[in-house]
């Protein structure tokens, strides 16, 4: 069940959980990540969805906020993991077919494991955890069947 | 810099060292929960979102409103089937590569190159779906 321990996730869960709550009580912003594509796409596309209100008035925090969390990412690796740079050995077009549906599903849904998972959750959305339950579920279906199909790691 | 983008940063800090630190920027260990060999990810899910809850909870009681003005709101959304939809194709994607949005922009900060790809992926099929929403609902 936990062949890591359970020491680093729950560190590290508490960790994310003190970073957007810290957000949440400095700025009153959920610090959500998949609009970031959307809001990001928005200096660039015209179309009257990209161009909505919102997220133009989001766009600028939503950058800090990735900007942020590569830091984070990076300080991490480079104090506790020793200065190790890490590669996936996740074969490339996994990644690839993968992202595309991940951008496009967290768009139409509205939100992904940040989202519906972090403030959805905690803000008691009943919404949200029907999302949750779908997307692990459906996750789990997936990975496991293309474990099957032999295709590692 | 404003004031708002200040704190997202520093915020973000937390938040990507905290998934670097679980392990959720490795897109293998996010598929070894996906196929049931390490459940952990739980942890760092449940543990994130009751801490949110605390502050989201807590904050709106000690304060009057947030420190850069506006108010305390709760995240929620109306339920549609475009959500429902949304989440099962995402959980498709997310079942393929072991990335969500969060941990895949974080992961940048590990030095995964490969991620790169996948966060290129991603504003792709954010680009689509934006333009397929646009064309339903051109305004």
């Amino acid at each position: 069940m936990f062949p890591l321990g359970i020491v680093p996730y729950l560190a590290g869960g508490i960790l994310v959980g003190l970073g957007v709550g810290f957000i949440f009580v400095s700025t009153g912003l959920h610090a959500t990540q998949s609009s970031f594509f959307d809001t990001t796409l928005s200096y660039f596309l015209k179309r009257p969805y990209f161009q909505q209100r919102e997220y133009l008035d989001s766009r600028g925090w939503r950058i800090a906020l990735a900007a942020g969390m590569i830091l984070g990412a990076l300080i991490c690796t480079v104090t506790l993991f020793q200065g190790v740079f890490y590669a996936t050995p996740v074969q490339w077009w996994r990644l690839a077919l993968g992202g595309f549906l991940v951008g496009f599903g967290t768009r139409l849904s509205q939100g992904c494991t940040s989202g519906h998972g972090i403030s959805g959750l905690a803000s008691l959305s009943t919404t949200s955890l029907y999302a949750v339950i779908t997307f692990i579920l459906v996750g789990i279906i997936t990975a496991t069947i293309i474990q099957a199909a032999g295709v590692l790691p | 810099m404003n004031l708002k983008q200040v704190f997202a940063l520093l915020g973000g800090i937390l938040f990507g060292f905290g998934l670097a630190l679980s392990g959720m920027t490795r897109q293998e260990i996010v598929l070894s929960f996906l196929t049931l060999k390490d459940l952990g990810l739980i942890f760092v899910l449940g543990g994130a979102a009751l801490i949110d809850m605390v502050a989201i909870n807590l904050a709106p009681r000690f304060l009057k409103k947030p420190f850069t003005g506006g108010e305390f709101k709760r995240r929620t959304h109306a339920l549609n089937k475009r959500i429902i939809i949304g989440a099962a194709i995402f959980g498709v994607g997310w079942g393929i590569s072991g990335q969500c949005p969060g941990s895949a922009v974080a992961s940048i900060g590990t030095g995964n190159l490969p991620i790169l790809i996948g966060v290129t992926s991603m504003f792709i099929g954010a680009y689509v779906q934006g333009v397929l929403a646009n064309r339903a609902n051109p305004k």
